[in-house]
């Protein structure tokens, strides 16, 4: 059986929440440089101008390209075949996340839900764990902003709300965030499951390519037609009106209970950051 | 392009009194840094009648938390963050003085109110242009609520630190006339 040290999970989890809060993909950045050229408002360009140019600045004076460095959010996906060794695997994950903010200079921006009192070194992270088949480990490492993240909701629809009642919950979702989160964003969607299996869902299509539809074309169609619909509310790029809301909407599907219809709609900034590693 | 406007901090009144929902500026002088927990203590300072560790009269917060500074360089990214969990707040500094708000996103009714009647503006900054905005910052010191790391207050010297008055001292509001123009549902 393939074993896999801790120490080696605890320097991959920090060099990818380096890596992450620095650089944004090619493809967020692909679809910006689009925004920018389809953008009808003079502020909505500038505005894009400007988030363009951050990135630029970000890179000539190595500093993350948003301050808000996020919670970590880590998905550990774990071939079946793969032993770990050394120690406890989510305390590697924290300490890598620890060791990431640190070494990295990011702001630590965890703290106690209720005293208030900052942990001081951005841990713990929230841990997503997938057994999958093979004896590989991939880890992505997600740093969250909470600007969007505070704007998204989820909601137990009733069968007869139907297709209907979820279009208008995702696009009430993005009316109701207006230019809080930092538009132009990205909008997951989990639709079915139960109430977690839903949330997981719009989190984790987050992670999909910017812009890369869901292969079953039912569901692309409706991601189309929901970026379509959200883009002509008019809110625009940092809500101060415009053509460009949100760069894209991505979908996740999973059969549900004959009495229920939950719809989780995760809001993510224009500083869509993840990274991955294949162990 | 029209001609870049400067907007001075601390405010100078007929320059406040100039700006218009829709200009953009570019600001220069010396602002304070505080979002939710500062604000929070600061509130609690003025409901108490005690005094506060800063100045509020004719003032610009920016509701920010920096990055730490990697070595070299005197700050980490800087952007604004979301205003309206400032938004309890802000009425009562308003009334201390305070006349120039830096954010991200739209202000309650009671916020803006109360900025018409004190006369003051909120300025917009890109949210998630952090590096952008950090290379603006020429200066920076700990001022208050050290305990508060991110949180903590800080005056900082900028020098063309791009805005967009997103709200101005009439109540003129571009999150609701912006959206509007370009709403087509």
């Amino acid at each position: 059986m393939k074993e896999i040290h801790v120490s080696k999970i605890t320097d991959t989890v920090a060099r990818l929440c380096i890596e992450a809060c620095y650089n944004v993909g090619d493809d967020v950045k692909a679809l910006l440089e689009k925004a920018r050229q389809q953008e009808a408002s003079p502020h909505g360009k500038n505005i894009l101008d400007q988030i363009l140019q951050n990135l630029r600045v970000a890179q000539e004076l190595k500093l993350p390209i948003c301050q808000d460095t996020g919670m970590a959010v880590v998905f550990l996906e774990i071939g079946q075949d793969v032993h770990i060794v050394g120690g406890d695997l989510y305390e590697a994950v924290h300490e890598g996340v620890r060791r990431g903010y640190t070494e990295g200079y990011l702001r630590k921006s965890v703290l106690s839900p209720i005293t208030r009192i900052n942990t001081g070194d951005n841990t713990p992270a929230v841990i997503h764990t997938e057994i999958v088949p093979g004896d590989k480990v991939k880890i992505t490492v997600a740093p969250k902003g909470f600007g969007s993240e505070n704007m998204s909701q989820l909601k137990m629809l009733k069968p007869s709300d139907g297709l209907e009642g979820i279009k208008e919950f995702i696009l009430q979702t993005v009316i109701d965030a207006g230019g809080n989160p930092c538009p132009p964003i990205i909008v997951g969607v989990g639709i079915g499951g139960t109430m977690e299996k839903a949330a997981y869902m719009a989190k984790k299509v987050l992670l999909r390519p910017a812009g890369q539809h869901n292969p079953d074309p039912l569901v692309a169609q409706l991601e189309e037609e929901m970026l379509q619909a959200i883009n002509n509310t008019g809110i625009g790029p940092q809500g101060l009106g415009g053509t460009v809301t949100a760069l894209a909407v991505h979908i996740e599907t999973y059969p549900t209970h004959i009495a229920g219809l939950p719809v989780a709609v995760n809001i993510q900034c224009h500083a869509a950051r993840h990274s991955k590693a294949l162990l | 392009m029209e001609t870049k406007k400067i907007f001075h901090a601390p405010v100078i009144h007929e320059e406040l009194n100039s700006l218009k929902a829709g200009d953009t500026i570019y600001l220069r002088g010396s602002i304070i840094t505080a979002r939710d927990a500062a604000h929070k203590r600061i509130y609690q300072l003025l409901q108490e009648g005690k005094p506060l560790p800063i100045e509020l009269k004719d003032q610009v917060i920016y509701y920010a938390g920096p990055c730490p500074a990697r070595p070299g360089l005197i700050i980490g990214s800087c952007g604004p963050t979301t205003s309206s969990r400032m938004d309890v707040y802000t009425p009562l500094l308003l009334e201390h003085g305070l006349k120039a708000m830096i954010g991200k996103g739209p202000r309650s009714a009671q916020v803006i109110e109360s900025m018409v009647k004190h006369g003051a503006v909120y300025l917009a900054a890109v949210g998630g242009a952090g590096a952008l905005i950090a290379s603006c910052i020429k200066k920076v010191e700990a001022v208050a609520f050290e305990d508060l790391g991110p949180e903590a207050i800080y005056r900082m010297e900028v020098e063309d630190m791009p805005l967009l008055v997103a709200i101005d001292a009439g109540g003129n509001n571009l999150y609701e006339i912006g959206p509007r123009q370009f709403a087509h549902i």
